[in-house]
Formats: structure tokens, C-alpha cells, sequence
């Protein structure tokens, strides 16, 4: 019970401390807003192209702007000690660390999800695909956080981690994105896609289940 | 919880290697109730790195560290410790009062509840000032208030004095004193000279 209590309590101190800084949440939303409006701008006036590469060009920057968002996961705690007394807590470490995780899936992914039906219809996507779209970033980007965390959590102790960070963390993204944008564009043209949500489904599963404890060994290794 | 144990901390040939340059060998000390384990030594003697194995941050080059008896990583051993490093560890967003009910969510709740731990550390009327707000001596009492409101029995303190006023450092081993009597242990580190009477303290001097 008072794990459960010490979980609440890391989610809700970092939902707190994201809405005191503000640039946390509008970040990556900022960015993706911004990708996404660029690519008609950049493209011309191709309406059938621009549809057809619609859920490419969604994902492609709902990944990106995820691991743009990743340094930010453990960077403040590891600067500020913070840290380390979670590492110290009796509780252990996997548990409150998917606190973390949770937390800043709510504060970077969930925002996404809300403006991209907006987007999806910007770029001309067929109404048909939206729910799939949006089914397909509901279980997508918590996948993104939760193996993003791994890499965070390996770096965080380097001063410039941030290149090895995407060099990591960019392979193991490229599974979703290649089931995610395939099941958009099924359901584009009306077929079942079932078995692509079936496999992002057991890749959510596997991932909240598996992330967590490498997470926090690695971030053990890192305050050392 | 575990009042049956008399809690000791045992350190057995505990060495430190960093940069192929040996910080410390074959150390040995134990530490009981009531008691101190004060580390001296220069800048860069590896008071610090021995902290850090103590806290378990760090595996140690050579040796083992053992409370009640049992590896740390195998015991209770983090029911019972808190540590205040160079870093306070509270977010300068945040209030002081936010801060501190996150430490207590980790911890078991202690003897005193947040207001009088306040008190305690003399920042009453702090409770809902943003921590980027404070100074850094009343940052540093409040990274010790955190002591005060969970449940330990060993507090590992590196360099507690920092940045704390004559009245302030006061207060602190005032605390300590109070903490050894209850039961409690306390290693810290300092520059200072440390006046806690009636208090058995053990010195360690790394060189």
C-alpha cells in the first residue's frame, strides 16, 4: 500500500513540476505541431501525395519529438541529487521509475494524441483512419517513453549524451513506427489491421513489463 | 519493525581505487548505536567515494560492507539509512513543503511529522516558499529536515555544515546529538570542527 503510495507520489510530483516549467510539455507538442504543418508548405500543392504519406509523416514526428523529449526524463533529478534518494528509497527502484516513466508519458505523449486528429485531418487523412491513428499513438508512444528510458537512464550520466542517446534508442523505435505507419495506412484504404494492433499491443505489454528494470539498473550504474 | 536486531554497520577491508590511484586499502571500522564515525582527510583523500560505497552507489574495489551482519544489498539496510550529499535532492521548483512530502511517500514516517521537523530546522514559515527562493544555507537545513521526518536509523551526511551560519551548525549537531541518543548512528564528513558532546565518536583519517 505504501508503494502504491510512494508511486502516486513520484507521478504527481512530476506532473507538478511539469506545470511549473511549462517548456517541458510544450516542447516536443510545439515541435510536432510544427514538422507537421512544414511538410504541405514544403511539398506544394499535392493533396494525393500529401495524403498518401499522411500517417508517415505523423508518426516520423511523433517519434521524433518523443526523443526529443527523452533527455528530460531523469536530467533534473540526476543534476539535483533527487536521484539519488530515489535510488535510496526502500521501494524498489523498477516501480518507482515507471512513476517516472508514466509521468512523462502523460506530460509528452498524451498531448500528441490530442492534436493529432487536427493534423491528420490538415494533411487531407481519410476520416476512416483517424480512430486507427489514434489507437495506433495510444499504444505507440508509451512504448517510445518506456525504451526511450533505457537509453536516458544509460547517458544520463554523460556530459554529451545526447547523440549516443538517439543512436541507441533510434533502432529499437523503428519496429513501432514500421507497425504503427503500416496499420494507419491499411485502414486508409479499408482493410483490417488487426494484426498490427495485436503486435503494438504485446509491444506495450512486453515493454512495460521489461523497460523498467533495466531502466533502473542503469540508472544506478549512472549516479556511480 | 526490526527493534529485535541491534542494528551496526560493519566495514571489512574496504578498498577504493579511482584512476589507478588507490584512495584508501584494507579499511576497517565498525559502528554501533549511539555512535559516530567522523571522516577526515584532504580534499580528495576518498571521503566522498567511501560514502558512496556506504550508501551503495558505488561497489567497493576490494571488501564488503555489512549491516547487521548482512550485505548491504541482502538486508534492510535502506529501511535504515539516509543520506544528504553535496546535491540537497529537492527540486528548486517545488515548495518546501512539496519537497518534503515526496521524501516522506519514499520513506516510513519518522518521529516528527513535516511541521515540526520544520521547526526543528527553523524554517516554519517556509512551507509554501518555491525552493529556487531559499538561500543555501536554509536549502541545506531543509535537505536535513528530510532526516528528521522519515524513520532511520543511520543518517550518512556529507558535509552538513556547508554554507550553514554559527547557529545553524549549531542546530545541526544539536540534532545529531539528539539522534545518537535516540538510537540512532551518524558517519558524516566535515571540515569542521564538531562539538557533540557526550557523544562517542570515532575518527577515520584518510590520506
Amino acid at each position: 500500500m505504501s508503494l502504491f503510495y510512494a508511486f502516486l507520489a513520484i507521478i504527481k510530483r512530476d506532473l507538478l513540476l511539469a506545470v511549473r516549467r511549462r517548456t517541458e510539455i510544450a516542447n516536443p507538442l510545439l515541435f510536432f505541431i510544427l514538422v507537421i504543418t512544414l511538410f504541405p508548405l514544403g511539398i506544394g500543392a499535392q493533396p494525393h501525395l500529401l495524403q498518401a504519406i499522411a500517417p508517415g509523416i505523423i508518426w516520423v514526428s511523433a517519434l521524433l519529438a518523443a526523443m526529443l523529449s527523452l533527455d528530460s526524463l531523469f536530467r533534473s533529478d540526476f543534476d539535483d541529487g533527487s536521484l539519488e534518494q530515489i535510488l535510496l528509497s526502500p521501494y524498489p527502484t523498477s516501480i518507482l521509475v515507471l512513476a517516472k516513466i508514466i509521468a512523462h508519458w502523460l506530460v509528452t505523449g498524451l498531448p500528441l494524441l490530442i492534436v493529432a486528429p487536427l493534423l491528420a485531418v490538415f494533411l487531407g487523412m481519410p476520416t476512416q483512419s483517424l480512430g486507427v491513428l489514434l489507437l495506433t499513438l495510444l499504444l505507440g508512444t508509451p512504448v517510445l517513453s518506456l525504451i526511450g528510458a533505457i537509453g536516458v537512464a544509460l547517458t544520463v550520466g554523460l556530459r554529451r549524451g545526447g547523440m549516443i542517446l538517439s543512436l541507441l534508442v533510434l533502432p529499437l523505435y523503428v519496429p513501432v513506427l514500421i507497425f504503427a505507419g503500416n496499420a494507419v495506412e491499411m485502414a486508409g484504404s479499408g482493410l483490417p489491421v488487426d494484426a498490427q494492433i495485436n503486435i503494438l499491443i504485446s509491444m506495450l505489454c512486453l515493454s512495460l513489463v521489461l523497460a523498467p528494470w533495466p531502466t533502473a539498473a542503469a540508472l544506478k550504474m549512472s549516479v556511480n | 519493525m526490526k527493534n529485535n536486531i541491534i542494528s551496526r554497520l560493519q566495514g571489512q577491508d574496504l578498498s577504493c581505487v579511482r584512476d589507478d590511484r588507490i584512495l584508501f586499502e584494507a579499511l576497517n571500522f565498525e559502528l554501533n548505536v549511539g555512535q559516530v564515525l567522523l571522516l577526515e582527510g584532504e580534499n580528495g583523500s576518498g571521503k566522498t567515494s567511501l560514502l558512496r560505497i556506504l550508501c551503495g552507489f558505488r561497489e567497493p574495489d576490494a571488501g564488503q560492507v555489512l549491516w547487521c551482519d548482512n550485505a548491504i544489498n541482502d538486508s534492510q539496510y535502506y529501511d535504515d539509512m539516509a543520506y544528504v550529499g553535496h546535491l540537497d535532492g529537492v527540486k528548486k521548483e517545488l515548495t518546501v513543503l512539496e519537497n518534503l512530502k515526496v521524501s516522506l511517500a519514499l520513506g516510513q514516517s519518522g518521529h516528527y511529522s513535516i511541521p515540526q521537523a520544520l521547526a526543528k530546522v527553523q524554517l516554519t514559515n517556509f512551507d509554501d516558499a518555491l525552493v529556487q527562493s531559499l538561500s543555501a544555507g536554509q536549502k541545506r537545513r531543509l535537505s536535513l529536515a528530510r532526516l528528521l521526518i522519515t524513520k532511520k536509523t543511520l543518517w550518512i551526511l556529507d558535509e552538513p555544515f556547508t554554507s550553514l551560519d554559527k547557529q545553524g551548525i549549531s542546530l545541526i549537531e544539536s540534532l545529531m546529538t539528539e539522534h545518537c541518543k535516540a538510537g540512532g548512528m551518524i558517519i558524516l564528513t566535515s571540515h569542521h570542527d564538531i562539538a557533540l558532546p557526550n557523544v562517542d565518536v570515532q575518527r577515520i583519517l584518510l590520506s
